[in-house]
Order: C-alpha cells, then sequence, then structure tokens
C-alpha cells in the first residue's frame, strides 16, 4: 500500500498560525464558549488586531471549528486541512474585510464551505481515510447554533482517547485535534523526534479509518470505562506538563494550561460527571502550587518547604466548591478522592497542622476505589504524618513485601529514607537515597536528593 | 457494516493437557458465541478451528519448512469472520469471543474502493 496520506501533513498549512502562541496566565477563566458581540464588523481592520484575534480564535475556538467541519469533511484528515485553511483565509481576507462579528462562526462557515468545495472537485479524496460518521446529525449553520457544537467536540475528544488507540497516540491525537498543537510542539512536549510524533499520528488517525473507530459519544453502559479513558489522558496531559522540569519549561506550561481547559470543557459539556469535576479539580489545586514548587534556581521545594502564601488561592476555593459538588450523591472514584486529598494539603495552614488524619482516611477510600502500590506507599507518607514515623515505615515494608512492581520507583526509596532520616537510624537512610539516586531520571529531583544526603552526612549526630 | 476477523491466539499446551470436560465447555462456549454475535447486533460470517500447529507447514519461496511461520507460546488456533457496525461493536462482540487459554485479535477486513 502506498502512503497516500503521507505527504499531507496539514503543518504545512499552518502559515496562518505561526504567531499563534499560549500564555500561562490565560489558563484560568479561559472561556472556550464563543463570546460574540465584543467585536464590531467593520470595513478593513488594523492587521495586528486580526492576528490577536485570530491568536485568540485558534485558542478558544480550535477545537469547536474543527469538530464543527468534521461531518462535511467526512474525514479527521480533511478536517483538519480545512480547519486550517479557514484561520489561514482569514489572515488574507480580515485585514480587508473587518473581522467578523463572531469569528468562530466564520471559521466554521469557511473550513466547511472549503472541505464541501474538496469533495466537489475532486470526487476520489472520500475515499480518503473516512471516518465513520453517524447519520441524521443537525448541522449548526448560524453563529446561534454554534453552541451546539458541544456535542461535537465530545465525539471529538471521545474519538481520540478510543481505547483501540494507544495511549501515547490518544495524547498526541488529543493535542493535535482538540487544541490545534503542531506535531513540532507535541514532539517537544514529549521528547520525541518530530518524525516519530508525526508518524505516531498519521497511524492513529489510519487506524481510526480503517477499523472503523466511530466519531460518537459512547453509550451509556461503555461511558464510565471510556470516560476514564478520557480522563487519564487529560491527566497525563497534565502531569507531563507538571513533572518537574526537563525540556523546554515553556512547551511543560502550555500541556498544564491546555490540560486545564480540556478538563474544563469536558465539565462543561458533561456536568453531571463528578470524575470529570474531580480530575479539574485535582488539576487545579495542584497547579495553584505551581509558583512555589521550585526554588529561584530551579531546584525542587517539597511541601513542607513551600510558601504557602504565593499559592494560588483563588484557584484554591475553585477547586474546593468542585469538590464539594463532586462528593455529592454516591462513592466518590479516584479524581475526586485525589482532589480532596491535594485541596487539604493545599488548605492547611503549614505542613505540620496538616489535618493527617483526614488525610489517611481518604487514602483509605482511594486505596479502596483504586488499589495501587503507589497509593498505598502515598498513604504510608500519610500515617507516618498521623502516627509517627515508624508507623509509617512498617507500613512501608508491608507494601515492599507485597509487591515487588515499587522496588525500581524512585520514590519509594525517597520515602523510606526520609522515614529511616527521621528515626536517627543515618546509615540505612543514606543507603536508601543512594538507592533513590540511582533509580531517579530527572535531574531536579536527583540534585535534590543528593542534597538530602549531604544534609544527612553534614547532620550532628541525634541526641 | 464492515468485516472484522477474530483471530484466536491460545496456549497449545493447555488444550493438549485439558480433560474432557474442559473440551466439552469450550466446545459449548463456541456454540453459544455465534448466537451471541447476532445479539450484541453483528453478524456470523464464517469461523474455523484450526489443527494445533504441530500440523503446520511453512512455505517461503520454494523452502518447505515443518513447523508453524512464527513460533510462540500462544498460536493462532482459530478465527471467526465477522459483520459489524463499527469497531465497537465487533471489540464487544470479540470480548464474549471463548479464548480461555489466551486472547483475540480483532482484525478489519481491507475493504478495496469499486471502480
Amino acid at each position: 500500500m502506498t502512503d497516500e496520506n503521507g505527504g499531507a501533513d496539514p503543518d504545512e498549512f499552518r502559515g496562518g498560525s505561526d504567531g499563534v502562541r499560549r500564555r500561562a496566565d490565560e489558563v484560568r477563566g479561559g472561556s472556550d464558549g464563543v463570546r460574540r458581540g465584543a467585536d464590531e464588523v467593520r470595513a478593513g481592520a488594523d492587521p495586528d488586531d486580526v492576528r490577536r484575534a485570530l491568536n485568540e480564535a485558534h485558542r478558544r475556538d480550535w477545537a469547536c471549528v474543527l469538530a464543527a467541519t468534521v461531518r462535511s469533511a467526512g474525514s479527521l484528515d480533511l478536517a483538519e486541512e480545512c480547519t486550517q485553511d479557514a484561520f489561514m483565509t482569514a489572515l488574507q481576507t480580515w485585514p480587508r474585510d473587518g473581522i467578523p462579528r463572531s469569528p468562530a462562526a466564520w471559521l466554521i462557515t469557511t473550513a466547511r464551505r472549503r472541505a464541501i468545495d474538496v469533495h466537489r472537485r475532486d470526487q476520489t479524496l472520500r475515499a480518503k481515510l473516512p471516518l465513520l460518521v453517524e447519520p441524521d446529525e443537525h448541522m449548526a449553520e448560524s453563529p446561534a447554533e454554534v453552541s451546539a457544537i458541544g456535542d461535537e467536540r465530545l465525539r471529538l475528544i471521545f474519538t481520540c482517547c478510543h481505547p483501540a488507540l494507544a495511549r501515547e497516540a490518544q495524547v498526541a491525537l488529543t493535542l493535535r485535534l482538540l487544541c490545534g498543537l503542531t506535531t513540532a510542539e507535541i514532539a517537544r512536549a514529549f521528547l520525541v523526534g518530530e518524525p516519530t510524533m508525526a508518524a505516531r499520528v498519521t497511524r492513529a488517525k489510519k487506524k481510526i479509518a480503517a477499523a472503523r473507530i466511530p466519531y460518537r459519544v459512547p453509550a451509556e453502559q461503555e461511558l464510565p470505562d471510556r470516560l476514564d479513558a478520557v480522563l487519564t489522558v487529560l491527566h497525563l496531559l497534565f502531569t507531563t506538563g507538571h513533572a518537574a522540569p526537563t525540556g523546554d519549561a515553556l512547551v511543560r506550561d502550555d500541556l498544564v494550561v491546555r490540560a486545564i481547559e480540556l478538563g474544563r470543557l469536558v465539565v462543561r459539556l458533561m456536568p453531571d460527571e463528578r470524575e470529570a469535576i474531580g480530575l479539574l479539580a485535582l488539576m487545579v489545586v495542584t497547579d495553584a502550587r505551581r509558583a512555589t514548587r521550585t526554588d529561584a534556581e530551579g531546584a525542587v521545594l517539597l511541601l513542607a518547604e513551600q510558601d504557602r502564601g504565593r499559592w494560588d488561592h483563588a484557584a484554591i476555593a475553585e477547586a474546593h466548591s468542585l469538590i464539594l459538588s463532586a462528593l455529592r450523591g454516591g462513592r466518590p472514584g479516584r479524581f475526586v478522592l485525589q482532589a480532596a486529598i491535594a485541596a487539604l494539603h493545599a488548605e492547611a495552614p503549614s505542613y505540620a497542622d496538616t489535618d493527617w488524619r483526614q488525610i489517611v482516611g481518604l487514602y483509605d477510600l482511594l486505596l479502596a476505589a483504586w488499589p495501587s502500590p503507589v497509593v498505598a506507599m502515598n498513604r504510608a507518607v500519610a500515617v507516618s504524618m498521623a502516627d509517627g514515623p515508624q508507623a509509617g515505615l512498617e507500613l512501608l515494608t508491608e507494601i515492599e513485601s507485597a509487591s515487588s512492581q515499587l522496588l525500581g520507583y524512585h520514590y519509594l526509596h525517597a520515602v523510606r529514607a526520609d522515614l529511616l532520616r527521621q528515626l536517627g537510624r543515618r546509615d540505612e537512610a543514606a543507603t536508601a537515597y543512594r538507592q533513590a539516586i540511582e533509580l531517579c531520571s530527572n535531574s531536579a529531583e536527583r540534585q535534590f536528593l543528593s542534597g538530602r544526603l549531604s544534609a544527612l552526612r553534614a547532620a550532628p549526630d541525634p541526641k | 457494516m464492515a468485516q472484522y476477523l477474530i483471530l484466536i491466539y491460545e496456549n497449545e499446551s493447555d488444550y493438549a493437557a485439558a480433560t474432557p470436560e474442559v473440551w466439552n465447555e469450550v466446545m459449548q462456549a463456541h456454540g453459544r458465541f455465534a448466537e451471541q454475535i447476532t445479539e450484541l447486533g453483528g453478524k456470523f460470517v464464517a469461523g474455523n478451528a484450526l489443527q494445533p500447529t504441530t500440523t503446520a507447514t511453512t512455505v517461503r519461496g520454494d523452502v518447505v519448512t515443518d513447523g508453524p511461520f512464527v513460533e510462540s507460546k500462544e498460536a493462532l488456533g482459530g478465527y471467526y469472520l465477522i459483520e459489524a457496525a463499527d469497531l465497537d461493536q465487533a471489540l464487544a462482540i470479540a470480548k464474549v469471543c471463548p479464548a480461555r487459554f489466551g486472547g483475540v485479535e480483532v482484525r478489519p477486513i481491507m475493504e478495496f474502493p469499486a471502480e
């Protein structure tokens, strides 16, 4: 089989969005809904205004335009090309004709027209990675109907995160199709080469077409599993961006922003899904500590060492109310519980004055909802705070003997080292720190652990 | 509707060691599977069990060798050709396909555009 789509990577159509830059400070309140009425229609517009309006539209409406174009295009690939085309056309015509009242509606109409044109011109394109769309769907044609596209974006999310696609492909497709990121940008964020990422995206799109992965929101009985896959992808985006700095910090900040935006979108589109609310709360409350996670030199700071006054208290309050709404009605799932734990930390006046008892209780629930050795290990840390390091260490030893899976995980050894240090068992602590350093691949964290190890050596003998 | 091939990969030694009761259960499960395909909205097109890989002969060019194309613990032991509306339906069907000593692989059948 020849690769007839290999040369059609839509990145080449992205001339118009070169200037599209995302800023981390846009994360909160980043409304994706189509704002109307703000812009006046006028003949001609300043090119800088056009660029600004287009950047904003790219950021806010990309998924909307793409999702609305999928049906006319009948293929994700063609929809993507037409969407990029619409942005490029706008860059050329808006300076002459003025910025339309609803940029999103204009872009949708343009992208759809382009898709229909392509079909008319070249019937063979119909065979190009055709997408299995369900018939009999109404099309939003007027600006007033743009809001009805929410459902289309949901289809797009569920298709990108289909369990038949590899996790890394789910992540890449989500960033490409829902965020409009270029393959180069995604490759940078995940520290892989651009050709590798391009191949990953192409392969996933081909599978969607050839295996007939349907473009739809899953049926009720499938929804819990399928939504979990979507939330896992968003969480992965977030944690990749949030992990201590390796690679391009700006790209990583952007991932955090994107993950939170997508989290907001899912909550808006599926307001009754408590786990979606839980994930959003978890991301918001974790991100509230972003400014204090490292010191001025970029070294990792422990929760206990962070300046709580610099946490984003508005974000913490938002997460708090999200968690309250997610806790109503039934057993909380893993994201809600993780958010609740993170929020308790965020709301505590200090590390020592954290409600460790309640945190242990939440970990008990989390362990039941999501049995994982990593959760058990974090619970042991909470127990050590509530009942002392000896109790924590005993639990940790139990976990280690029950699951050898954790032995390659540097964090386990770091936790054990810290508990041994607190117990004054310095030699054993030093050995554990060394094991942790050996296993840790992140330079900032390795530096932190080395610092701990030297401090241990320098410290006076206990008692 | 599209066609999918469900390839059943199982551990042959488990079958060699299976009791008559186990065999019986497996046969019954396959008997039920045909009905389950219909219940799940798909259509049975074809299906067969294969003789074990000890009976396989591999041919590459002119060279004939004894044994399967790829040696592995879990070998292709049978298949179903089904029709399903989309991958979700095919996967729902694959989930109930009997394969107690292994698992199944779902492959879409390639369609060639009509002239």
